[in-house]
């Protein structure tokens, strides 16, 4: 179209089937891989699927998500839009009405909220409004959650803004194997799918087996997974959190503490069973996210777990969240306003203590 | 190259596509034509620089024109004093961002920096017009606009840093510059989005005049934003408000061709910006970026028609950034003739040789200013790299207009000296 300029970029394929063909043992691949590969493999298994956005195409992505995509599938299923998110968000709404499964990137995800209007009400509540007439088989996905050194306006965690909206599946993606699993059940999925990616962990490596590399594999949306056992503390987390988490856990072990990590990975529905399980068997409950406290997930989790399983509650629950501020530049206090490490472990400790006491006491 | 508007430098690219716009009918523009001489018209639109990809079937000479014919230069454009002061402006620009790229290496700045070389005639040509009541709202590519409107280079570098000292005191950073006291109304980081807050800010000027009767409140406001940005709903709505409630705003898109790496041409169904004004009932200029003497004349008018209350002008430059979109951009996609074809136009050098030309300044004295502006400089980054860091204290302080019963408890202390805080546990 247009007589695009496209850039000769190789296919990052080869090195995915080098690896599904030669090893069953763990191998490797970064999360970029992992939605790079999720998405290929969804665009070539159903032509319905296509991918739009701000610089998907000729650029690769801003972030190189969609790398080798307008090269194998063409300018007519990765389509490079004007910077218009309201725009091209209702016009992903509006092909799904009809059957097309849209993948609308949004370079950021805080460039969703000029999109907002579109997820919320044209793609949330068009199943409901219709009667369940007219469904949305959509995803918009792109990287969410502080980023670093770009302020107030291009740092921001969504997962609970857009959790709280019902008619929309939240996913938050940790891993490689979450990135592909969850993606491909977002993108097979019959409703609109708000798919959280980290801009930050996009280059991280995480050992994947020979069955998430299978382009049939597909992750249960609504699932938690447990990422390590424990019997002390739970803690929950997501998307980058989670890997905050399981240092902590490290540490704690250290010190005679084991802690339960829980990785949500889905938002929306909120896996309450894992979670409530969880707590239970250890009584005690630290919940993180690098999202604003006030009316956050944590909130949701800990209400959930005082309706279910208050009487199983050795201590107060522990709550891990960004400060309650605009996120500022200045290095120093971008740290101080994200959860670090060091905030889960206190924490973890404060909740396991308190609770020596009354266990001496018993 | 002359900044005569009848030279144009000649093209490496072939110009086959392009249409002169000298047939084109002006329509009821306001600008004053008794002094243009349309047989000197060289003004070729938009279509100009976007030679080398193949142009959308499309001709693009249909509609009326409102394009900007310069009077001759049998006068000069320019005394002396405002050679060398637009001069200095540019350089500052210039070298300002220059450094920005050294501190960004050297790890002094981080996240994302965008920089404006290239593009320092609009900043210049423009800003360099305005009183100090009047009004600037940039994008993210905001470091120059605060320069040219006086903020100090101190703040501006102090504020990249990091450091307390900034204009923002280190907490808004390189896309977000802020200054009441130049009534630099910031830089916003979402595209469009500066657009509405400067027709807001414009109808303030227009609401104390009319409605709070202080006949004093002539301010003008400049919104500057990108070609990728008139792809975006903001842009019309407020085109439209603007023209519909006659606000004393002119719309400068900063036309570089390029929004990231999605060329304008593929961005955008008729890429001639500037018409999109008459549509909306303004005037629209289009006008060449690289020469900041051209711009300033359609500055001037579009100002002029602002203050005295005649309404908003859409002003399309067209421009160049001679750098990536940030600091962090490969930028793989800019064809290498285009980036000559430009480079070739640098506003700076020749902005230099019409001073030399009509004997407006003497190497020395350009050289004398360049030496001012490298020290000056050098002084910001002293200043910055020796500023404080801000204090834990200042984290929570400025969430509500009153930090107390926020940033500051009952009890008269900073909360964020509560350990828990930035735990989130904090009661805020
Ligand atoms: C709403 C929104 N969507 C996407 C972006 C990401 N983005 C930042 S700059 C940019 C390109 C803007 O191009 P243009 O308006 O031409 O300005 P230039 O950078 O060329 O000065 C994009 C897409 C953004 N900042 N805001
Ligand atoms: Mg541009």
């Amino acid at each position: 179209m247009w007589g695009v300029i496209r850039q000769k970029t190789q296919s990052i394929r080869p090195a995915f089937s080098a690896i599904r063909h030669f090893s069953s043992a763990a191998k490797e691949i970064t999360v970029r891989e992992a939605l790079n590969t999720a998405l290929d493999e969804e665009m070539s298994a159903d032509p319905k699927v296509f991918l739009m956005g701000e610089e998907v195409g000729e650029y690769q992505g801003a972030y190189k998500i969609s790398k080798g995509l307008l090269d194998k599938y063409g300018p007519d299923r990765v389509l490079d839009t004007p910077i218009t998110e309201a725009g091209f968000a209702g016009i992903g709404v509006g092909a799904a009405y009809y059957g097309l499964r849209p993948v609308v990137e949004f370079m950021t995800f805080n460039f969703s909220m000029q999109a907002i209007d579109h997820i919320i009400n044209s793609a949330a509540k068009s199943n409901y409004m219709s009667a369940g007439q007219i469904s949305v088989p959509i995803v918009f996905r792109g990287p969410n959650g502080a980023a670093a050194g770009v302020g107030a306006q291009h740092s921001q965690c969504y997962a609970s803004w857009y959790a709280s909206c019902p008619g929309l599946k939240v996913l938050t993606p940790y891993s490689s194997e979450d990135a592909r699993g969850l993606l491909k059940a977002a993108i097979r999925d019959p409703d609109p799918v708000v798919f959280l990616e980290n801009e930050l962990l996009y280059g991280e490596s995480f050992p994947v087996s020979a069955e998430v590399l299978d382009s049939s594999f597909c992750l249960p949306i609504g699932k938690a997974k447990i990422e390590r056992e424990g019997k002390d503390v739970t803690i929950t987390a997501y998307s980058k959190m989670v890997g905050f988490a399981l240092k902590a856990a490290e540490i704690l072990a250290k010190e005679g503490i084991s802690a339960e990590v829980i990785n949500l990975r889905s938002i929306r529905p909120l896996d309450r069973s894992t979670i409530n399980t969880s707590v239970r068997k250890t009584n005690r409950l630290v919940t993180v996210e690098e999202g604003f406290p006030q009316h956050g997930v944590g909130a949701e989790i800990c209400t959930s777990v005082i309706e279910e399983s208050f009487g199983y509650l050795d201590a107060p629950v522990e709550r891990i969240a960004g400060a309650d501020v605009p996120m500022p530049y200045a290095a120093n206090l971008e740290r101080m306003a994200v959860p670090q490490i060091e905030d889960i472990v206190r924490a973890a400790k404060r909740a396991c203590h308190r609770s020596v006491p009354l266990v001496a006491a018993a | 190259m002359s900044f005569t508007a009848t030279k144009f430098a000649p093209s490496p690219l072939p110009l086959s596509s392009t249409t002169p716009r000298s047939n084109d009918k002006p329509l009821s523009f306001s600008f004053d034509h008794s002094k243009a001489n349309p047989s000197s018209s060289s003004f070729l639109g938009s279509t100009r620089k976007l030679l080398r990809f193949r142009a959308p079937a499309k001709p693009r000479s249909s509609s009326p024109v409102a394009a900007v014919l310069l009077q001759q230069t049998s006068n000069l454009l320019i005394t002396k004093e405002e050679g060398l002061e637009l001069y200095e402006d540019m350089i500052l620009g210039r070298f300002f961002e220059d450094k920005c790229a050294e501190m960004y290496y050297r790890g002094k700045m981080f996240g994302f920096v965008h920089l404006y070389n290239g593009q320092e005639a609009v900043s210049t040509g423009f800003i360099k017009l305005l009183k100090k009541e009047d009004y600037v709202v940039s994008t993210y590519r905001d470091h120059v606009h605060a320069l040219s409107k006086g903020v100090s280079s101190r703040a501006v570098m102090s504020e990249l840093f990091g450091k307390a000292t900034g204009c923002c005191r280190g907490q808004g950073g390189s896309m977000h510059m802020f200054s009441k006291e130049h009534n630099m109304l910031g830089g916003f980081a979402f595209i469009g989005e500066g657009i509405p807050v400067a027709t807001g800010a414009a109808f303030s000027s227009k609401y104390r005049r009319e409605v709070l009767n202080q006949a004093d409140a002539d301010q003008v406001t400049l919104a500057f934003f990108g070609d990728g940005t008139c792809n975006n709903g903001q842009f019309y709505e407020c085109l439209n408000m603007a023209a519909l409630w006659k606000l004393p705003i002119v719309f400068v898109v900063e036309n570089n061709l390029w929004a990231i790496g999605m060329s304008h041409l593929r961005a955008t169904s008729d890429p001639q910006i500037w018409k999109k004004g008459p549509a909306f009932g303004m005037p629209g200029v289009h006008v060449d970026g690289m020469d900041v003497l051209k711009v300033r004349e359609v500055a001037k008018e579009a100002i002029g028609r602002a203050r005295r209350g005649e309404g908003p002008t859409l002003v399309e430059c067209e421009t160049y950034r001679f750098r990536g979109h940030s600091l962090a951009d490969p930028d793989e996609l800019r064809d290498p003739a285009e980036k000559e074809y430009y480079a070739a136009r640098d506003p700076i050098t020749a902005l230099k040789q019409y001073l030399a030309e009509n004997n407006l300044a003497s190497e020395q004295e350009l050289k004398a200013i360049e030496k001012k502006i490298d020290e000056i400089l050098d002084d910001a980054v002293e200043f910055a790299d020796n500023s404080p860091l801000p204090p834990r204290s200042q984290l929570l302080e400025n969430v509500f207009a009153d930090p107390k019963g926020f940033g500051i408890g009952p009890d008269g202390k900073y909360r964020c000296e509560d350990p828990k805080f930035t735990e989130g546990t904090a009661q805020v």
